[in-house]
């Protein structure tokens, strides 16, 4: 049934319907009200039996769920930006020990400078740390992508992190259908445990590992991210089947068929991307959009078929590797190394700064003019730039450069 | 020619053996039923007092809950030296995730026990000083607060022995280890406001708090099993000689523990919501450089003209503790 429901109270609301047994919560902008709505369905027993606590930081967050999940229980927990680099070893704990933890990130940027709005650079900082990552596109989808997600992570016993762009998902009010309990459970099982913690059946779990097997270890949990690219899509289908929605799969190919030029990116901007592409299309021009819904596992073998027939390929991504440039991008050139001489990145929305579908129009003329660098910065103030870096060569004691730029921009005087 | 007063048990440690024990009073290892939950052919150190103290607490507390019993373990010596596969010693169910979380680690266990209907699996958590009064003090604080059902045990060698003997908040003053070395003016670690991790238990007000040694592993095994009587957070902080990170020799680690009691520079004690219950009050007293001296640690307080005003602040330390508990001897 479709409701006007904000999307983290959409979040909330299909995780409850998952049956999740123990939740952890801490708060960070902007993921709190998808805790706040499920503490409050625990507490007034709508959801039960289910565990909610409230830990006392984002690495107790992620360590509370690995006790959890070891111990057979279905487990949620939902963070961001500096809360995820807070639980980062716990993180990577959770995947290396296989245990089935889904997560939803709402995509924020991460200080300093302290910024609460949206980028990707968390999801970032964490590509390598075992977990699967889907980036939603829209709230329904980010909705569907939990209960897949329970699905793919106890399927295979690896974590998942569903990425949803911070406020401009977390917080937008718009039509979500809810899936039926009945349905979700018809499609997710109760959860078992490869391995558990269990009196009757006392397992060790967590031993060292040294260099003679160290490796191996490490490969197998890699093949359960390639067995993932299978799964991933298979789910997706599934899902299809009962809900009639497109939601998750890999990849989100967008009038790609005879398209010349090809934008790819992740998340909310694909609806302002799409927008630009057929606005485009009616001018003539062969544009398309390439969504990439799986970062990780990355799915290299689809992003080259998608992008084969492409003569020019933009990465829009929100986040960048400093000192080299795009990380998706980097991912995108590895998958498809022929379109490697036409890929252009192109860094955007960092912060929260907006991207317009004008924006996205401009991004399409200058790579169609061939005027777009390999790697650019959208709307970069290169005037503001260029008086703080004046300021630094002309003064040792140039000051905090961050707080230059702002009163920089305010008219005022930076310090000197 | 003076007298001496002996008691019945003549050992000279005032340790009762089992054999002069009712069965019922008999410490858990001399049943035959006992679950060797860390068994043999792990690969502590000779003397390894926490190997000691974690086998007694770890099978009292499996007697105490009838075998329903996880353990979550910390990163450190107890973990490394018990699990390098295919050896691993423990046979009860086990997991190791990191140094820091395993307060919270117990939790998700506990939490998940319970949303499963399975309360009768209680969950122990347990780490070295370094996992517990530094990097897992935020997580073991929030359990507390939480008064989560973890009985957590700390078994305190006061450093970071793993990585080789460094300075950790629960490392005595004056000590000398990788990090704090016997050199300067004020050789060995500093004299600082310490971190007595069971008063800031007890500051939580949770239901249980105690202190034991491995100098008496009878009251260690009451303590657990007391603890395991109690729901909600509990914490044991176990005092566990380190031949190694203390220097001292491998026979050692039972009377070095008994002379920190003795001393009253390790007060053992019980309290119950934030208030002290029972004491054991010292037998025999000693000064701290009779605990002090067998110690390479601390033998530069010792060595040449050595350093007495150190030792008399030590000496002070230990007196405020046996004035704050009340362990003076009962002839006293």
């Amino acid at each position: 049934m479709l409701q006007q429901l904000e999307g983290s109270r959409a979040i909330a609301e299909t995780v409850a319907l998952c049956r999740p047994e123990v939740v952890c919560a801490y708060p960070i902008s902007p993921q709190t009200h998808i805790i706040e709505a499920i503490g409050a369905m625990v507490k007034d027993g709508r959801l039960s039996p289910c565990e909610f606590i409230n830990v006392e930081s984002e690495y107790a967050a992620m360590s509370v769920s690995i006790g959890a999940s070891a111990a057979g229980a279905r487990t949620y927990t939902a963070t961001a930006s500096q809360g995820l680099l807070f639980m980062i070893e716990a993180v990577y704990n959770a995947a290396g020990l296989g245990l089935p933890v889904v997560m939803t990130l709402a995509n924020r940027a991460i200080g300093a400078p302290i910024n609460i709005w949206n980028d990707h650079s968390d999801a970032m900082a964490v590509g390598d740390a075992g977990w699967i990552q889907l980036f939603a596109e829209t709230n329904q989808e980010a909705a569907d992508l939990h209960v897949q997600a329970f699905r793919l992570a106890e399927a295979l016993s690896v974590p998942v992190m569903v990425c949803m762009d911070g406020f401009i998902l977390t917080h937008a009010v718009e039509a979500v259908d809810l899936i039926d309990q009945a349905v979700v459970d018809s499609f997710l099982p109760p959860y078992e445990p490869r391995q558990v913690l269990d009196p009757d059946d006392p397992v060790s779990i967590g031993a060292m590992v040294g260099p003679e097997a160290f490796e191996e270890v490490r490969y197998l949990a890699h093949l359960r991210q390639l067995d993932a690219l299978e799964l991933i899509p298979s789910v997706a289908e599934e899902f299809a089947a009962l809900t009639g929605r497109a939601s998750g799969g890999l990849l989100h190919p967008y009038r790609l068929e005879d398209a010349e030029t090809v934008i790819v990116a992740m998340g909310s901007v694909l609806g302002t991307i799409k927008d630009a592409v057929d606005a485009r299309r009616r001018a003539g021009e062969r544009v398309g959009v390439l969504g990439v819904t799986a970062f990780r596992p990355f799915p290299v073998v689809a992003v080259a078929d998608a992008l084969r027939g492409a003569r020019r390929v933009v990465v829009v991504e929100k986040a960048f590797s400093l000192g080299m440039g795009g990380v998706l991008a980097t991912d995108v050139a590895t998958a498809s190394p022929d379109s490697g001489g036409d890929l252009a990145t192109v860094v955007a929305g960092l912060g929260g700064r907006p991207i317009t579908r004008r924006d996205v129009e401009g991004i399409l003329e200058r790579s169609a003019q061939g005027t777009l660098p390999r790697l650019s910065f959208l709307n970069l103030d290169e005037d503001v730039v260029a008086r703080e870096r004046a300021r630094m060569a002309a003064s040792r004691r140039s000051g905090p450069f961050a707080e230059n730029v702002l009163r920089d921009l305010a008219g005022g005087r930076a310090h000197r | 020619m003076t007298e001496t007063r002996v008691h019945f048990y003549q050992v000279g440690s005032f340790a009762v053996g089992n054999r002069l024990l009712s069965d019922a009073d008999r410490t858990v290892q001399a049943s035959p039923e006992r679950t060797n939950s860390l068994d043999a052919g792990h690969r502590a150190c000779q003397g390894c007092g926490e190997a000691l103290g974690a086998r007694y607490a770890l099978d009292a507390a499996m007697r105490a809950t009838q075998g329903r019993l996880v353990a979550v373990n910390a990163t450190g010596c107890l973990e490394v030296f018990s699990t390098p596969y295919p050896e691993t010693s423990w046979r009860i169910a086990w997991l190791h995730s990191l140094f820091g979380n395993a307060p919270a680690v117990a939790t998700g266990v506990a939490a998940a026990m319970r949303a499963k209907g399975r309360d009768d699996v209680r969950v122990v958590g347990q780490a070295g000083d370094g996992g517990t009064v530094d990097i897992g003090f935020g997580t073991l604080s929030g359990m507390f607060e939480r008064n989560d059902d973890v009985l957590f045990i700390c078994y305190d060698n006061e450093g970071y022995m793993n990585t080789g003997v460094q300075r950790s908040a629960a490392t005595p003053p004056a000590a000398r280890t990788a990090t704090s070395e016997a050199l300067g003016a004020d050789p060995g670690n500093v004299f600082g406001q310490g971190k007595d991790l069971p008063r800031l238990a007890m500051a939580h007000d949770i239901p249980y708090v105690a202190t034991a040694t491995v100098a008496d592993l009878h009251d260690l095994e009451r303590k657990v099993e007391r603890a395991m009587t109690v729901r909600g957070a509990r914490y044991l902080h176990v005092l566990v000689p380190c031949p190694l990170g203390w220097g001292a020799a491998s026979a050692d680690t039972v009377r070095l523990a008994r002379l920190a009691a003795e001393s009253g520079f390790f007060p053992v004690f019980e309290a119950e919501h934030g208030v002290v219950t029972g004491v054991r009050r010292i037998r025999q007293r000693v000064g701290v450089e009779e605990y002090l001296r067998p110690q390479r640690r601390f033998a530069h307080l010792f060595a040449g003209e050595g350093r007495p005003d150190l030792v008399a602040r030590l000496q002070a330390l230990a007196d405020a503790n046996i004035v704050r508990y009340g362990l003076a001897p009962e002839e006293e």
